[in-house]
């Protein structure tokens, strides 16, 4: 069996193609612009030169032998008729041109003095990089440059100017490329080294260009529209005019044309290579297509986000990958996820076939395609894919043999990486184990929504199949969903129960009672088999029937969300309640030390069927919401009223005192300042006391009890519905824009009151007047432009910190360093914790302690 | 505690973290045995050495992640209705990115003032006004009347106020006699009467005397613009809006201790690095907090290490932290790639692809985690 020798790339040096390395480089030298022959064949000598590299099916390459995508395309050159100054090492020419000497070339430093500059230098580079460098020498050169003399040959120096992009002048007199290269060749090596230039790997001479390198073909592919036609690559046609202006040049300094003429196009030249590297320098108009469009040349290739880096380098694209929307299925286990009938008939995973699984797999292909489980492609020892068809199906199967691999469709029980973008943090991918269910979504568990940060309005999420081995292992070890339960940002679970789960295992928490039957069928749907835990006696309380699903031997104490202490002893729940804050997920050690205890397997179990059993219960008992749970009786309306009209009186009063004068001013505002930090305080009270009422007097009710364990909603959204929706802030204040002096023209100029300021009277249920829904949709729109404004702050936020901290790991003896092994700290975090194996960031002494002297 | 108990606690010294050890001390039963207490050693040392980081954990990704992730949940602008008075602050969002750019210019700079010994609150009173920068614009009635006529540049001066500085009109008249030339200065009562003896065409000069005027400082720190003393618990504290942490902390009344400032520069070039790196850790905590988030404080410490790792403050920023790395390539995978690439030329820089982004650009396993260790065989 061949196995592929990979080799290693080690190093990577960057520097600049002398002209000789592009000479010697080259395959081709390109000596006409045009393209093809009248038959569509590329001309020799051409830019499409088929020595350069072939685009088309069927021709080979004449450098290189190889076909279409055998050869990576061969480099080519033109030579300049007239030097070209390459446009991104303008500033250092100009740099190299005011810091040495014109007449013998040496930097305008005196020589005892070199040095001692050399060493502050490198410093400099040391602490605030190359170009603070460039700037230093500049500064020191400048300084020798006031006696305007060579400080080495005692010659009068010009002043060097240059005017943008490309031209230098000298004591205003144009320099030309020709003496600009023959001064940077008197440049010696040992002066170069102050600059901080590298001689091996630049010379300044090459920076003022003598022969241009023409990338490979393969690199500038052209297209070949439905019309027949060819549409050239950007590049192509830059180089084209190159090369044209470049031959014109030639032929007119042949035929001795007047300088003025030879000027212009050394000009044109310049024109056409400058734009050729970049096409986005200021003072000179880009190069355009006919239509007028901005070509795209090699700069625009490299940067940014969609440029070679970002787009094709830091990102890459992938096969064995699948995408479609989201659905909840609760009978999944958390670590499934439910693959589509279509997706399972399309991935494929790679098998090798062997003596002992040659039966098994023999069975996919002749299955084929079609029928599921099938196979669609085999590839044999010597590499050749061979895809399965009616056709071939026979011949394969023939052939099949030891050392084969089998492309077989998606069975349940395969690995998968399951993604959901943002991918913000590393539970935003994980290993899912594929459970193929007929249908046309995705499947997953509602509870590791959240680590996704998903929800079913139309999410889409991307499946990716690993096709090696240890891919598969490290997916399997590493990023399995009950791996990942415990987030690495606050050492707590991410995955945990959420809505009717825990609406559900608060109600029988709190006080309920089954017949025994009854317990078990929930039991059983929640998946308990063993029912020996349940107590034998024919009235189930709602605490021992979530016992059950506790481990034996289990002791934890912890509170629940209303304070109360939750107790487990021995595996029993003794007192307190199941909500959000020990079922939930971003809450509660209850889960954290299950994990802890008893391993991710275990978890993972145990959420399901907790879940499962919340359901169940809702499922028997019932539960619903209608709109009469959010009626309150006369009394305590008229309660709250009695609240808003003394907070109303108040306000008036507050308004009246500031007119007069009579306010007391807070330290440090102004009278409307602080009459308006008065009546905030006043309103802000009213929200609490109104809430407060309405929290004493709402009746028992689905919503409530919604609220009360943390499933859904808060008691101000209770307070909303029944009381009053309260204060609209906007911009952190009161609203107060609009019209001159007012919100809303409905108002009076100069009000200051709640309601013309944005406090909603109305509570939802009795209905907002205009003008108060008015400020809501105010408040609304705020939100929307905040939610707008932020993502893509915080998204870069993101990137900076993930870009500079990528390569940061802790190394064997604890320390955490960089790239370059700098050490970062000591010790991560002052203990050398992982947080994602803390309960919340600390190891549990005390719990430890406990248990311990228990027994 | 028994004293044997507390001595065998103290001989895990090294092996524990000292406040792993404090935790025991306080939760062991009095009662305690020696067998036991060996027991629930072993125990926590085991607990302990299971929550270890382990080797090649890529924990600068990690903690990025950490914060990264609930920045998308921060809200951009916080809204404090809690109606009590206090220095307006930015929070939120932009104070985190400001924080984590470690921008030279703050939005807004504060300062938090304690004292040694309780103050009365006339006594706190008087010390912010004494440090509150004041120029002589802020006790100027009205704004400088020109008369072009007469050449002459007219400044009524707030009687009152000036009495609240302690100073008198003759020691404003050798300061304005500093700043501004061309003028023969009179008294009319609180007026002060400028009389232009240059050019005459120069009008301009007038106006801007004027202005110029008016900036002059007479009382208080630079940069302090406004002070505010609040009541916290049982003691007066004095909140300002800019700050000057160095005239402030040579004060005799100050507690050195506690005075703080929002501005990590002020604080890196008044304290040191040190100081600047635990400034990074509590402002960024403070955001934190105030958003309701949860992220442990090992990231966070774990970010301001990577800031302050070059003995000053650096910004995760192109210019600062990123800037640093060795590698050509990672550089360019952030911004400006043409930059990195060309300055990499000049100095024929080499890419030992020892970090994250090269090795994904030329298709290589990275060097973090499983793709640390190598396996060597020997081959027949």
């Amino acid at each position: 069996m061949p196995e592929h020798i990979h080799k290693k790339i080690n190093k990577i040096t960057f520097g600049f193609f002398s002209p000789k390395m592009i000479t010697d480089a080259a395959a081709a030298k390109v000596v006409t612009p045009e393209l093809y022959d009248r038959e569509g064949y590329p001309v020799d000598g051409g830019l499409m030169d088929i020595r350069l590299g072939v685009i088309d099916p069927g021709l080979r390459c004449k450098t290189c032998g190889g076909k279409l995508k055998e050869c990576t395309g061969h480099f080519g050159y033109i030579e300049l008729a007239r030097p070209v100054i390459h446009i991104k090492f303008v500033r250092q020419i100009l740099d190299l041109l005011k810091s040495s000497c014109k007449h013998c070339g040496r930097i305008l430093v005196p020589e005892e003095n070199i040095g001692k500059y050399s060493a502050i230098l490198d410093k400099v580079e040391k602490e605030e990089g190359f170009e603070a460098r460039r700037k230093m020498v500049k500064s020191i050169a400048a300084k020798y440059k006031l006696k305007e003399k060579c400080c080495h040959c005692d010659k009068k120096q010009g002043k060097i100017k240059i005017e943008k992009p490309y031209n230098y002048y000298e004591d205003e007199i144009k320099l030309s490329p020709i003496e600009i290269r023959a001064r940077l060749e008197k440049i010696s090596d040992s002066d170069l080294k102050v600059f901080g230039f590298n001689a091996k790997s630049i010379r300044p001479e090459w920076m003022v260009m003598t022969v241009l390198a023409i990338p490979p073909v393969t690199m500038r592919p052209s297209i070949t529209l439905e019309s027949g036609e060819r549409s050239e690559d950007d590049l192509t046609h830059k180089l084209g005019d190159v090369v044209r202006i470049n031959q014109r040049l030639f032929e007119n300094i042949n035929a001795g044309a007047p300088e003025v003429i030879i000027e212009d196009l050394w000009d044109l030249l310049q024109y056409h290579i400058t734009t050729y590297f970049d096409n986005a320098v200021t003072q000179i108009p880009p190069a355009r297509h006919r239509s007028g469009q901005v070509l795209k040349t090699l700069t625009d290739r490299i940067k940014s986000k969609e440029g070679r880096i970002r787009h094709n380098l830091a990102g890459k694209r992938t096969n064995f990958s699948a995408r479609t929307v989201v659905s909840p299925d609760p009978m999944l286990k958390i670590n499934e996820v439910g693959v589509p009938q279509d997706m399972a008939n399309n991935l494929t995973v790679p098998e090798r076939v062997t003596e002992w699984n040659f039966n098994y797999l023999k069975k996919f292909v002749e299955n084929g395609p079609t029928k599921y489980p099938g196979a669609n492609y085999v590839i044999r020892p010597d590499g050749k894919r061979k895809a399965i068809t009616s056709e071939t199906q026979e011949e394969i199967l023939e052939e099949l043999s030891v050392g084969f691999l089998v492309e077989r469709h998606l069975i349940d029980g395969d690995i998968a990486l399951f993604n959901r973008q943002p991918s913000l943090h590393r539970m935003s991918m994980m290993c899912h184990q594929v459970k193929v269910l007929p249908g046309r979504t995705l499947r997953l568990n509602p509870l590791v929504c959240n680590p996704y940060n998903a929800d079913f309005d139309g999410d889409e999420m991307n499946l990716h199949i690993p096709q090696t081995e240890e891919a598969r292992a490290e997916a399997e070890v590493l990023m399995l969903v009950q791996t990942q339960i415990i987030s690495p940002r606050y050492g707590l679970s991410v995955v945990g129960c959420i809505q009717d789960a825990i609406t559900g295992n608060f109600l029988i928490t709190t006080d309920d009672n089954f017949s025994r039957e009854d317990a078990i069928d929930m039991l059983y749907q929640a998946g308990v088999n063993d029912f020996s835990k349940l107590p034998d006696k024919p009235k189930i309380n709602g605490q021992e029937l979530f016992s059950v699903l506790l481990p034996a031997g289990f002791d934890f104490v912890g509170k629940d969300k209303s304070g109360t202490i939750v107790k487990i002893v021995n595996g029993i729940l003794k007192s307190g309640v199941m909500d959000k804050s020990n079922l939930g997920q971003e809450s509660g050690l209850m889960l954290r030390n299950i994990f802890e205890q008893y391993g991710d397997a275990f978890t993972a179990d145990l959420l399901e069927k907790i879940a499962k059993l919340g359901v169940a219960v809702l499922l028997k008992k019932g539960f619903s919401v209608g709109i009469g749970d959010i009626d309150i009786v006369e009394k305590t309306q008229d309660d709250v009223k009695g609240v808003l009209d003394r907070a109303e009186e108040k306000i008036d009063q507050l308004i009246a005192q500031s007119k007069d004068g009579s306010l007391e001013l807070l330290p440090g505002l102004d009278m409307a300042e602080t009459l308006e930090l008065r009546i905030l305080e006043v309103l802000n009270k009213v929200r609490n006391e109104s809430g407060d009422i309405v929290m004493k007097e709402v009746k028992e009710s689905g919503i409530l009890t919604m609220a009360k364990c943390g499933s859904r909603g808060n008691i101000l959204n209770i307070a909303q519905m029944t009381a009053v929706v309260g204060q609209q802030a906007l911009r952190g204040k009161r609203i107060e824009r609009g019209f001159k002096d007012r919100t809303l023209s409905y108002f009076k100029k100069g009000d200051l009151t709640p309601r013309a300021r944005g406090f909603i009277k109305n509570s939802f249920k009795s209905g907002l007047k205009p003008y108060e829904f008015f400020f809501g949709a105010m408040t609304g729109r705020d939100s929307l432009m905040d939610t707008a404004l932020r993502t893509p702050k915080s998204g870069y936020l993101y990137r900076r910190l993930s870009n500079a901290m990528q390569d940061l790991k802790v190394e064997y003896d604890q320390t955490v360093r960089d790239a370059n092994k700098r050490i970062v700290q000591f010790t991560f975090g002052d203990d050398g914790l992982d947080v994602s194996r803390t309960e919340g960031g600390i190891v549990n002494v005390k719990r430890i302690i406990e248990t311990a002297s228990l027994k | 505690m028994k004293k044997e108990i507390e001595t065998q606690v103290d001989s895990y010294k090294g092996k524990l973290p000292p406040k792993i050890l404090d935790e025991i001390k306080e939760n062991l039963p009095d009662n305690i045995t020696k067998d036991k207490l060996d027991k629930i050693m072993d125990k926590v040392m085991l607990a302990h050495n299971k929550a270890k980081i382990h080797a090649g954990e890529c924990i600068g990704l990690i903690s990025a992640e950490s914060i990264g992730e609930p920045g998308t949940q921060m809200v951009l602008r916080t809204f404090h209705f809690a109606g009590v008075a206090e220095m307006n602050v930015t929070m939120g969002l932009p104070r985190l990115i400001e924080i984590f750019d470690a921008r030279k210019t703050i939005s807004t700079p504060t300062m938090e003032i304690y004292f040694k010994k309780k103050m009365t609150a006339d006594q706190v009173k008087k010390f912010a006004a004494s440090i509150k920068e004041t120029t002589l614009g802020d006790i100027i009635l009205g704004s400088p009347e020109v008369s072009l006529m007469d050449q002459v540049l007219k400044i009524k001066v707030d009687a009152g106020a000036l009495d609240d500085l302690g100073m008198e009109m003759t020691d404003l008249t050798k300061l304005i006699k500093k700043k501004v030339k061309n003028f023969t200065i009179n008294i009319e009562d609180n007026t002060f009467v400028l009389n232009y003896t240059g050019k005459i065409d120069e009008i301009k000069e007038i106006y801007s005397a004027g202005d110029k005027i008016k900036t002059i400082k007479l009382k208080g720190l630079k940069g302090i613009t406004q002070v505010l003393p609040v009541k916290r618990d049982d003691e007066f504290v004095v909140l300002t809006a800019g700050t000057s942490l160095q005239s402030i902390l040579e004060m005799d009344e100050v507690d050195i201790v506690r005075t703080n400032t929002n501005d990590l520069h002020e604080i890196c070039k008044v304290l040191g690095v040190e100081a600047a790196r635990q400034a990074i850790i509590d402002e960024a905590c403070k955001v934190i907090n105030a958003q309701g988030l949860n992220i442990d404080l090992r990231h966070i410490m774990l970010v301001a290490d990577t800031m302050v790792i070059g003995g000053n403050i650096k910004g995760i920023t192109r210019y600062g932290v990123v800037s640093e790395k060795a590698s050509v390539l990672a550089r360019a995978s952030f911004e400006t790639p043409i930059v990195h690439i060309i300055n990499a030329t000049l100095v024929g820089e080499e890419d030992k692809l020892n970090s994250v982004v090269e090795n994904v650009m030329v298709n290589q396993p990275v060097p973090l985690g499983t793709g640390l260790p190598g396996l060597i065989t020997k081959m027949k």
